[in-house]
């Protein structure tokens, strides 16, 4: 703890009583607010090392941020990875979400059955190479294990080693490649090799052309959100750049918690140096002093890499006062999630940030006008931002040309479930479902399609017929479909779509925020309404509409928006009936 | 609007009729102003807006989604629907869903009036669960699946752990408004907070500790706010228990705190000559309806003085007291 925060200052802090602390009282409203923001990591720093929240550990967190410890707990509990129970220092998070649970997550579950240390999970982002099990270790880093075993799983929990998988991506060596085109390749851990291979190029025109040129170049690529909302970066740059209002933010949301999504991951280890130039490329763009890169916990080796690529673009000079010789302020900070897919949402994640429950607030206003802390800010997502590299390089027309003319420039896509080669796919806007999905070596287990889960749990099933699709953001809206983030999960025509339902209406219920009524009450409501269903009853279709349309209309955020698209496409799919039915 | 002087800054139309608002007022202040009150559960005059329960919301044209009133504010040429079929739909799906998970036996009657009038049956999810103990040990990500034949509700005993007022968390609706007002709308003490998340979120004191053992200085200010009984001064739940309590007897005197020089109204609630509760109308300039721990809850000194009959409720008063 003192060694995030320093030791305490005063006996307010909870240091020892001193003659000054008589005369001089630290606190009051302002600097709560300010302490506020270290909160979820001072929570962290407990968990890492003691491996729960102990009260004694909550109440001298308390004491030194001065937060009221009513407000500490509530901010604790929201996170799945912050224990509040004492347990066993080493703690096996195993997936069993829609592509683990039948490439042996459940198998998993089953063998180790009964141990305190091993709880289910959600999506861990490791799709392609299931079943994944993350791993809690007290006084240890975490650890992620992929393509692994009960056997394995049980080993590590009882003081195994771990070592980190490596990243590769199917496509690697591909001349065309953009994003990827280091991935694999390049050594992640060097800058020097990063600059051999053409890095830090675009930042050095970014700060010749000046901020005003880079977000005319970022317009005229049309370039649009890949986090899910596909909303044209150049809009939300523009609003920040020329709000009057100072300090501004810049956010990248690495939180990539979507189920079946793992695009983000590859590009944080396989190339860090990458997004940390673009988001200073975007800091200085829009005028911000300060950035935050907010990473799922669940990515340990990613944060690392980040880490250690922050500290040697700060080592030459490309952030702090004088960030990469423009003149300008910028430097970035990273934040570890805590086991919460809503804080993926904008305005959950600044919550977040801000030692608050990651509660997604109400819109309007938007971040752009006001987000972190209330000011102006803008958050794009990892693979977006990515993007920003090659329109500074090129230009944003010469950008525009790759893809269609709604979805300018190339696209990944994280393959997984029934397909030969998993992974993550760049290809250029416009490319066929089916052509995606042969690229990836085709459908395998019957070899015959039985669904694809696009855009993952808050997208939706697509059948055959939707196989000549291309993929952009227009034909996916056309045929009320979206890519999402870029999940295409594979099955094959055996597969169980009951139990994936099933699934899917699980995760909405734990991961609701709980706080406005459509949602808290309503993913309950829909996983009694599938689960009586399942259970042989006949499908109560009128209600699930009714659940469904509250949801939509009503719930403050997009993941109630989206609780129910997977399963009503399901339904409509017929995928629900069963076999001998 | 109220005292007249300032010229409407915003018109714009509620269910096809024109009405002009100052800027920065709400859609709820629009709609009062064209004379056409909302519904509402998480909002009130004298908290800030934490928009959750959406039972207030409205259709505005040109917006996807369906926004909630009682925070979205006003904008010029605005039209807004209060009483369309999507209104309907999601005001009576809120209210069910609430009273399909609470027990709402206690709201106020104009909730009873929205709630017919939107035709809610909160029995079409089935019978609902019983009580459960575990709710304040619920790890957040993690549920038990049921087989979906009972609704989940969060029906659990009562807690009883001082002499001043109880929390049956069995009629909560998680409207947030406790929570402000023991925080930074009033009392800027935050005994309780949010904890838990999803259907799991729940109100409390860090670690569930008892009030006793918290920060809570039993100003009573959440109890004045909380609307479905959720949050009860001692003495009416345990003639509620009784089944003594009677409201259609009970007199409301007004009068003024005579502890100190901050001059509080206060209201009185007395039967068969006992005071049974005290308020604070929400309305008085001095305290916009909340107290302090002497004006909320000492006023035995009153009954005791003199006073020495023995009403029926005595006994059970006396209960109360521990
Ligand atoms: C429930 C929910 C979860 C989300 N999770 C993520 C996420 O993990 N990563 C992400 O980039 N965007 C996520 N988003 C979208 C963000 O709110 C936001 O639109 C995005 O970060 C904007 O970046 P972009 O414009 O670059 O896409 C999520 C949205 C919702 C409603
Ligand atoms: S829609 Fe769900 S996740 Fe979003 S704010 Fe409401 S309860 Fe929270
Ligand atoms: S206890 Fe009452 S005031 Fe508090 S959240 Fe529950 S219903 Fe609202
Ligand atoms: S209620 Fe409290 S603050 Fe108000 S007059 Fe009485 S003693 Fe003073
Ligand atoms: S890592 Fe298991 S489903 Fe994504
Ligand atoms: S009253 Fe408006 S959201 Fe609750």
């Amino acid at each position: 703890m003192d060694a995030l925060l320093g030791p305490p200052k005063s006996v307010w802090e909870g240091g020892p009583l001193q003659a000054s602390d008589h005369r001089v009282s630290f606190g009051g409203y302002r600097r709560s607010v300010e302490n506020r923001r270290l909160l979820l990591p001072a929570l962290h720093a407990v968990q890492d090392r003691i491996g729960w929240i102990s009260q004694g550990a909550l109440g001298y967190i308390c004491r030194r941020l001065t937060v009221p410890p009513a407000e500490a707990y509530g901010v604790a509990g929201f996170y799945a990875l912050l224990s509040m129970e004492e347990g066993p220092p080493r703690r096996a998070h195993v997936c069993d979400d829609v592509a683990c649970r039948n490439a042996g997550g459940l198998d998993i579950l089953a063998g180790l059955d009964g141990r305190p240390d091993v709880h289910p999970s959600p999506c861990l982002g490791q799709c392609d190479r299931g079943p994944a099990v993350f791993l809690q270790r007290a006084g240890e880093e975490d650890a992620v294990l992929v393509s692994t075993t009960a056997r394995r799983v049980a080993e590590v929990l009882d003081g195994g080693a771990v070592s980190a998988p490596s990243v590769a991506v199917p496509q690697a060596g591909d001349p065309s490649l953009r994003l990827l085109r280091r991935v694999g390749v390049v050594d992640p851990a060097s800058l020097d090799d990063y600059r051999a291979s053409g890095g830090c190029a675009a930042l050095a025109r970014a700060v010749e052309m000046g901020p005003d040129a880079v977000l005319a170049e970022v317009k005229a690529s049309n370039l649009r959100g890949r986090g899910g909302a596909a909303f044209p970066m150049g809009v939300k740059w523009e609003g920040v750049a020329r709000s009057p209002v100072k300090p501004r933010y810049l956010i990248c949301n690495a939180d990539e918690s979507e189920p079946g999504t793992f695009k983000d991951r590859v590009l944080m280890e396989g190339d860090p140096f990458a997004l940390i130039e673009s988001m200073i490329i975007a800091g200085l763009a829009v005028g911000a002093e300060r950035g935050y890169l907010y990473i799922r916990a669940e990515y340990p080796l990613s944060a690392a890499r980040l880490e250690e690529a922050l500290a040697r673009m700060r080592e030459a000079g490309m952030l702090g006062e004088d960030a990469a010789g423009s003149g300008q302020m910028f430097d970035i900070e990273i934040r570890r999630g805590g086991g919460a897919y809503i804080c993926g949402e904008e305005t959950a994640l600044m919550n977040s940030i801000e030692g608050k429950r990651g509660e997604p607030r109400n819109k309007p206003p938007f971040p752009t006008q006001a987000g972190l802390f209330g000011m102006p800010t803008v958050i794009n997502n990892v693979e977006t931002l990515v993007n920003v590299i090659d329109i500074v390089l090129e230009g944003g027309a010469a950008y525009a040309a790759t893809g269609t003319e709604h979805s300018t420039g190339t696209k990944l896509f994280c393959l997984a479930g029934a397909v030969a080669r998993p992974g993550v796919y760049e290809v250029e806007f416009g490319e066929t479902l089916g052509g995606l999905i042969g690229l990836a070596g085709g459908v395998t287990g019957t070899g015959r399609l039985g669904a694809v889960l696009l855009g993952g749990a808050a997208g939706m099933f697509v059948g055959e017929e939707h196989l000549d699709m291309p993929l952009t953001f227009e034909d996916a809206r056309d045929r009320s479909a979206a890519l999402g983030s870029g999940v295409v999960l594979v099955y094959d025509d055996d597969a169980d779509f009951r139990d994936a339902a099933r699934r899917i209406a699980q995760f909405f219920r734990d991961e609701s925020c709980g706080q406005c009524v459509p949602c808290r009450v309503g993913t309950v409501r829909q996983e009694e309404l599938l689960a009586r269903h399942l259970g042989g009853a006949r499908l109560e279709e009128d209600l699930f509409d009714d659940i469904a349309k509250v949801m939509m209309d009503a719930s403050i955020c997009g993941l109630g928006h989206t609780a129910s698209t997977a399963i009503r496409s399901a339904i409509d799919l017929g995928l629900l009936e069963r076999e001998d039915g | 609007m109220a005292d007249g002087a300032d010229p409407p800054g915003v018109t714009l139309t509620v269910d096809g009729a024109a009405v002009a608002v100052p800027a920065g007022s709400t859609i709820l202040d629009a709609c009062r102003a064209a004379g056409k009150d909302q519904p509402t559960l998480c909002y009130l005059d004298n908290l800030t807006p934490v928009n959750a329960c959406r039972v207030c919301v409205v259709e505005v044209d040109g917006n996807r989604t369906l926004a909630p009133s009682c925070s979205r504010p006003v904008e010029e040429g605005m039209a807004v629907g209060t009483d369309t079929d999507r209104v309907r739909h999601s005001r009576k799906m809120v209210y069910e869903f609430l009273a399909s998970s609470a027990d709402m036996g206690l709201v106020d009657e104009q909730t009873v009036r929205w709630m017919s009038y939107y035709g809610c049956d909160p029995a079409r999810y089935g019978p609902q669960a019983g009580p459960v103990e575990d709710r304040d040990e619920r790890t957040a990500g993690h549920h038990r699946i049921g087989d979906g034949h009972a609704a989940e509700t969060v029906h659990q005993s009562v807690k009883v752990d001082n002499e001043l007022y109880v929390r049956d968390y069995s009629r909560c609706i998680l409207c947030y408004k406790c929570v402000e007002a023991c925080g930074e709308d009033a009392q800027n003490t935050f005994a309780i907070a949010v904890a838990g998340r999803g259907f799991d979120a729940r109100i409390s004191t860090e670690f569930d500790v008892g009030l006793t053992d918290s920060a809570c200085v039993f100003c009573g200010n959440c109890i004045s706010v909380c609307p479905t009984g959720a949050l009860m001064f001692r003495s009416e739940h345990e003639l509620r228990a009784a089944d003594m309590w009677e409201e259609d007897r009970q007199t409301v005197t007004r009068t003024v705190c005579s502890y100190c020089g901050v001059g509080c109204n206060l209201d009185l609630h007395v039967q068969d000559n006992r005071i049974v509760k005290v308020t604070s109308p929400i309305d008085h300039s001095v305290t916009s309806g909340h107290l302090c721990i002497k004006g909320r809850f000492g006023y035995e000194y009153v009954q005791e003085l003199g006073d020495l009959a023995v009403t029926p409720i005595d006994e059970v008063l006396r209960r109360a007291r521990g």
